[in-house]
């Protein structure tokens, strides 16, 4: 068993991270990038960083992923990257023509001190960005915060570097979408759609990280919210955020300079956390809701009544990234199963302050914990002394999973070694519902399994 | 996308194999020009690959978490005991310690590890920033050695201190600082190192298998299916056998010259390349004809299994094209003589980080026509694969999805193989799998090569 070197006994570490439940912040500033149409990503720091996100965001999406690197070597290490960001800006719209180039800072061009706003202005200044094209940026330090930090500062700096404010408001709400998945960007827009309001979502990663198969390789896809589009987020009626940690950030950046009001949700994950997106999408768009999205809630409720008695008080051990395991442990209470120990690598008060109020008053023995420390041996550790029925996270968990011998979900990033998060959402009804069935399956394929043959049960 | 040209400046490291052409140099061995969609990687990431395999030590690496989460057990190379090296330690580095320096944090790292685990050794990778603030990272080791009384070894591989190939050199030279440490006692004359063998899918035991069927002792495999026991008494044998060459010739070099062992350069894929790493091995030993005799019997029996079975992959194969883009040149030279011996010719080969000799090899070769290029890019090779109606891409993880939305198959030599591909039944598992993507139905619905259906 691989993981039979984790030990029970849960010690304070002093420095020492051991199977991190995170990344670094510059793979979100990519995958953030990503959905905007026409733009490529660019990593200022040395070649492996750029390698590193492609290969990781290549083997969770199974897709082409272009970024482009500084190639710091040592002088640029020296005397700045400076030089090698001019030039890399010049040879990207001479040779790969993008709308936008996303400069985003990695651990080591921030130590060294590179300004990317003055070095972004100095390359408009000295007329290296041609008319029309864009080239915008996010600091983001790989030793501040992880992967979501960085997926928040990019979307604030697409929020804050694009949206212009007219002076004439118009009849859109602005959807900021929290890091999740090119299906679930895809069931926001279609979920809207069916309300009949108006949105701008993004940044947008369907059409992008999903893309069928054609016969070429385009180097742009045809998805990623539009420039036009972002630049009308300054008149829209207000923005929806969905995730206080991954999506914020840029509704308060729009605020900022826009004046556009904001409201921040939790990412429409279950029952509770679709009711709240739901009610608050019709209500910034003064509609009222279809008896479409009221049955597709109802079909939900329905399944969940009718499989109960094989959810109640299942133990649960999950780990993700903040706005996706928040609304989940939501869900799971909802589910009446019991989540028992909660670990997310991101660092942060909010998360500890909105787990709070969902489990106090309805779980308050659960553990959790997050930021430094909060790793996958924390997790191991944990359940090993107190085991559990499900264990639900990323591709890693399958570890721990095959450890101890738990039936195993795969949800959230990286998910390197099954297909469908991409294709089939997690949000709204019908991603709640999905979850649902994963969960149902998981837990009566392991009943089945485990079942004497007298107990080994056709109907359930 | 015909709009887009080769990359300005990349001229010289493109080459297209014509008559009259000049066969001047291609340019190879520099960094990637700034703000190219190269396929490469770091310093660090040549220095973990290497060192990766030893999985009785413990590799921690020092910096923020990134370095540490993106190289987590990513690599299918097997161990046959101990699984340290699939574990994933970082020091995490966070801003503070960036502003005051995380040798603390490192050595405390270590003694908890060290004192958790037993590991044999432990490995420290240096990062892009612990290269900027000046961690002294040797100290630190040196005193953790002292206190633990295990070998504490520091790997230099700050990501920007040049290529892929420095780190693997950064690799080497801690890996010379354990050989040499361990006994020689009991170490028959007939022995040799297999170097630059990584065990992906377990290839390091198809390979050692071979040689003792000769009657030859490996004394250790660097580092696939590695143990620093094994690594320490590596100055033992008589012969390095060095495979991969890009990674751990400087590693051949340096116990040439300290220990007077000579090397040879081999490959293990493909029935011509195999079965001349064992005949070269046998040479060796001129004073033992039996040596020389088992390996003809090896290659006898081995090829009289495969031969009859590669026919059908044959058949259906011959006449396709495939265009080659991989880490090391030296892989580039078997897959060409792999790829002929099941009628598949070669269009496009590069490498990410080949050596002028290399390319020069590749250039007498390749036949006509064929393209040949160096540290390469999306655009570059989407091109050249739809230029020369490539059937096939053989490359890494990054390229593998571009293969398939041009519409042709796809064959991972690289991390992510998941079979076999080294020695003779790694011929076999190779034709199997190229012939499996390439005559695959899905291709009947996709518009293939941009093409209507």
């Amino acid at each position: 068993m691989l993981l039979r070197h984790t030990t029970k006994e849960v010690k304070e570490r002093e420095g020492l991270t051991i199977n991190p439940a995170k990344t670094c912040q510059p793979i979100g500033a990519m995958y953030a990038a990503l959905g905007v149409h026409g733009c490529l990503p660019h990593s200022h720091g040395s070649q492996g960083c750029c390698s590193y996100h492609r290969s990781t965001l290549t083997r969770h999406y199974k897709e082409p992923v272009m970024a482009a690197t500084s190639s710091f070597t040592e002088g640029a290490s020296v005397f700045g990257g400076q030089a090698n960001l001019l030039a890399a800006i010049e040879t990207i719209f001479s040779v790969y023509d993008p709308d936008i180039i996303a400069v985003h800072s990695t651990c080591l061009s921030e130590t060294i001190g590179d300004d990317l706003q003055q070095i972004t202005r100095k390359a408009r200044d000295d007329g290296k960005i041609p008319e029309g094209k864009h080239v915008i940026f996010a600091s983001t330090p790989s030793f501040i915060g992880s992967h979501v930090t960085g997926y928040a500062n990019m979307v604030a700096g697409i929020a804050d570097q694009f949206a212009v404010s007219t002076g004439s408001k118009k009849n859109q709400i602005n959807i900021i979408a929290g890091w999740m998945e090119p299906s679930d960007m895809r069931e926001i827009k279609r979920l809207s759609k069916e309300l009949g309001v108006n949105i701008v979502l993004f940044p947008d990663t369907s059409d992008v990280l999903d893309a069928p198969q054609t016969g070429t390789h385009v180097f742009y896809p045809k998805g990623g919210t539009t420039v036009a589009e972002l630049q009308s987020t300054g008149d829209s009626l207000s923005s929806l955020a969905l995730g206080s940690i991954s999506a914020e950030p840029a509704a308060i950046a729009l605020e900022k300079k826009c004046k556009v009001p904001f409201e921040t949700l939790d990412m429409p994950i279950g029952l509770r956390a679709t009711d709240r997106f739901i009610m608050a999408l019709s209500k910034a768009g003064n509609v009222t809701v279809p008896d479409e999205i009221t049955a597709d809630r109802g079909r939900l409720v329905d399944v969940i009544a009718d499989m109960e008695q094989y959810l109640y008080g299942k133990r649960v051990a999950l780990f993700g990234d903040p706005d996706q395991i928040i609304p989940l442990t939501e869900f799971l209470l909802d589910l009446n199963m019991k989540p028992v120990h909660i670990v997310s690598g991101t660092p942060g008060q909010r998360f500890e302050k909105q787990m709070r109020q969902i489990l106090d008053e309805r779980s308050p023995e659960t553990k959790f914990k997050n930021g430094i420390g909060a790793d996958m041996f924390l997790l191991h550790q944990w359940m090993k002394n107190e085991p559990v029925d499900l264990l639900i996270g990323n591709t890693y968990g399958k570890y721990m999973a095959r450890d101890e011998d738990v039936p195993f979900i795969r949800f959230g990033f990286p998910i390197l070694d099954r297909i469908g998060h991409s294709y089939f959402p997690s949000v709204g009804y019908s991603g709640g519902l999905r979850l649902v069935e994963k969960i149902l399956t998981a837990i009566l394929d392991r009943q089945d399994r485990d079942a004497l043959e007298e107990k080994f049960e056709l109907v359930m | 996308m015909e709009h887009i040209g080769i990359l300005e400046g990349r001229e010289k490291q493109v080459f297209e194999k014509k008559i009259g052409a000049e066969l001047s140099d291609i340019a190879c061995e520099t960094s990637s020009l700034s703000g190219s969609v190269s396929q490469r990687a770091c310093v660090f990431c040549g220095s973990r690959v290497v060192l990766y395999p030893v999985a009785d030590a413990i590799h921690i690496v020092h910096g923020p978490i990134g370095c540490a989460a993106y190289t987590w057990d990513i690599r299918g190379a097997v161990s046959s005991g101990p699984e340290l090296h699939r574990l994933s330690f970082s020091t995490d580095l966070q801003e503070m310690d960036v502003i005051y320096g995380g040798e603390k944090k490192l050595y405390l790292s270590l003694i908890e590890l060290i004192e958790q685990y037993k590991p044999k050794a432990a490995f420290i990778y240096s990062t892009c920033i612990v290269g900027l603030i000046g961690d002294d990272i040797d100290a630190v080791c040196k005193k953790v050695a002292a206190e633990t009384g295990i070998p504490v070894l520091p790997v230099h591989s700050e990501g920007f201190k040049g290529t892929k190939k420095d780190g693997y050199k950064a690799a080497c030279f801690a890996l010379m600082k354990l050989i040499g440490t361990g006994s020689t006692e009991g170490i028959s004359k007939l022995s040799i190192n297999i170097l630059g063998e990584f065990n992906l899918a377990g290839e390091a035991w198809i390979i050692r298998k071979y040689y003792e069927r000769m009657g030859i002792e490996v004394v250790s495999t660097l580092t696939g299916d590695g143990r620093i026991d094994a690594v320490k008494r590596a100055h033992g044998a008589s012969l390095n056998v060095v495979q991969c060459s890009g990674s751990m010739t400087s590693l051949a070099k340096d116990m040439e010259e300290k220990y007077g062992i000579p090397y040879i350069r081999v490959s293990y894929f493909g029935i011509e390349d195999m079965s001349k790493s064992l005949y070269d091995v046998a040479l060796h030993f001129p004073d033992h004809p039996e040596i020389m005799e088992a390996a003809k019997q090896v290659v006898s029996e081995e090829v009289k299994k495969l031969y009859p079975e590669l026919q059908k992959f044959k058949k259906a194969l011959t006449g396709k094209k495939a265009a080659i883009y991989v880490g090391g040149a030296f892989k580039t030279f078997s897959l060409i003589k792999a790829l002929r011996s099941i009628g598949m010719s070669v269009v496009l080969a590069g490498s990410q980080t080949g050596n002028k000799d290399d390319y020069k090899r590749l250039k007498e070769m390749c036949d006509e026509g064929t393209v040949i290029v160096d540290d390469s890019n999306p655009v570059e090779l989407s091109k050249f694969i739809l230029e020369k109606e490539a059937d096939l891409l053989i490359g890494g993880v990054k390229e593998r999805p571009i293969a398939f939305k041009l519409g042709i198959g796809f064959c991972d030599h690289n991390h992510e193989r998941k079979i076999p591909l080294a020695g003779f039944v790694g011929m076999y598992n190779f034709a199997l799998e190229v012939y499996q993507s390439v005559m695959s139905p899905v291709w009947q619905f996709a518009p293939r090569k941009g093409g209507n259906r």
